[in-house]
């Protein structure tokens, strides 16, 4: 089976890419970096994040590549002060909205949000902290949700739904009281439908979903199942 | 007169004292970068009056108290570059953690759980703010340092940087958290 190959151009250079792919699909397979939190391979893109918007021309809105197709003949730049501006803000937002206290954190070091705030350049926020009162699920005996560091990529239910068949997880709530719940908000340890697989704690970005046990920066992700999983699934063929 | 030394001051609010510990695991640099520049005020030295002009001012701690405020403010009429040094200074950090209750219950905590007469401290102490916050919503900063502490290689960077005349660009050499 072939798929069609369509020729577009990533920041002047020319790529080819087969039509289902993504712009940060292609990207990254010709080694142009594109930020992004709420991606993962081996998941459905949702564009929950909005750290890998990209210019394309033609069109005045940015566009998230995570769930953008490419197209024939696409001008595509990833890279622009404009960019930088919105990466930045959506950077601080995201650092103001809960309370990321990376010094007292257990993925302290091993945190995707921490890491692209580096990366990215960030050495302060220029918003106001929102300090909000959330709440830390220790119910389950091995695994602990701390909403303190959510950053509502659904990475966990996704993974969840899609890859152990569970839907423990989705999201409850409107715009900022947005929080993730097991079941129908009950804590967690009480859940009828959790497997317990740990997969949502595998690939949570940051330290909002844990394993048990783990003392500051010793919390590190093992995600190598899911590519294994998707592969296995034949969804990489 | 191009000699003359960099005045430099270091201030501690609300903080560990972590970041000052920093500053002085430079070790063996401190002796060349005291060729350079004065300590004129520090938590390290004995002057009880902030000076008139500062070059530089590095700032440990959030902005916790009606003290820390009062400092901050009058530090920052007085220093020509202002730098928050450490994770409490740039983003309230641990001290901020607080913020999520209130003050009233912040109270009960420390001095109302678990002894008879509980008694809050009133008298020759500061009031504390009813949210901790960072240097920079108070005042203008110059210099973003973040760490928690930021590494004695990162602080010797940025003084080094500013000796020169220069505006360290800090994001290779330091994050949140750290």
């Amino acid at each position: 089976m072939s798929a069609p190959i369509k020729t577009l151009s990533i920041d002047g250079r020319d790529v080819s890419a087969t039509a289902e792919q993504t712009v940060l699909d292609v990207a990254t397979e010709n080694g142009i970096f594109i930020p992004a939190l709420c991606h993962l391979d081996g998941i459905t893109p949702v564009g929950a994040c909005r750290l890998c918007l990209v210019e394309v021309q033609g069109s005045s809105k940015l566009l998230p590549a995570c769930i953008t197709r490419v197209e024939e003949g696409m001008r595509v730049t990833t890279d622009s002060e404009r960019l930088a501006r919105y990466r930045r803000s959506v950077m601080e937002l995201l650092l103001a909205e809960r309370n990321h206290i990376c010094s007292v954190c257990v993925s302290n070091g091993n945190c995707e949000l921490q890491a692209l705030a580096q990366r990215l350049g960030i050495t302060h926020v220029r918003y106001p902290y929102l300090f909000p009162k959330h709440s830390v699920d220790a119910s389950h005996e091995r695994f602990v949700a701390d909403h303190n560091r959510c950053i509502l990529c659904a990475r966990c239910v996704r993974v969840c739904d899609e890859v152990e068949g569970a839907h423990t997880w989705d999201i409850m709530g409107r715009g900022v009281d947005c929080r993730v719940i097991t079941d129908l908000s009950q804590p967690w340890g009480e859940s009828e439908t959790c497997t317990g697989c740990g997969k949502c704690v595998q690939v949570c970005p940051t330290g909002a979903l844990v394993e048990k046990g783990k003392s500051v920066a010793e919390m590190s992700k093992r995600r190598q199942f899911l590519p294994y999983l998707a592969m296995m699934r034949g969804r990489n063929q | 007169m191009s000699e003359e030394k960099m005045k430099i001051a270091t201030v501690w609010l609300d903080g560990c004292s972590g970041c000052h510990m920093s500053l002085l695991d430079m070790d063996e640099r401190l002796l060349d970068l005291a060729e350079k520049i004065e300590l004129v005020y520090s938590p390290l030295v004995d002057t009880k009056q902030f000076p008139e002009h500062v070059d530089v001012t590095l700032v440990e701690g959030a902005v916790a108290s009606e003290e820390d405020l009062e400092k901050i403010r009058r530090i920052r009429t007085r220093t020509g570059t202002l730098v928050s040094l450490g994770d409490c200074a740039v983003t309230a950090n641990v001290p901020s953690m607080r913020n999520s209750c209130s003050l009233k219950s912040v109270f009960e905590a420390a001095y109302g759980t678990g002894v008879l007469n509980a008694q809050v401290p009133s008298e020759g102490v500061p009031r504390l703010l009813p949210r901790v916050c960072p240097v920079h919503e108070v005042v203008e900063v110059d210099v973003y340092v973040p760490g928690c502490p930021p590494p004695a290689d990162t602080i010797h960077f940025v003084l080094s940087e500013l000796i020169e005349g220069r505006k360290p660009e800090l994001a290779e050499h330091t994050r949140f958290g750290i």
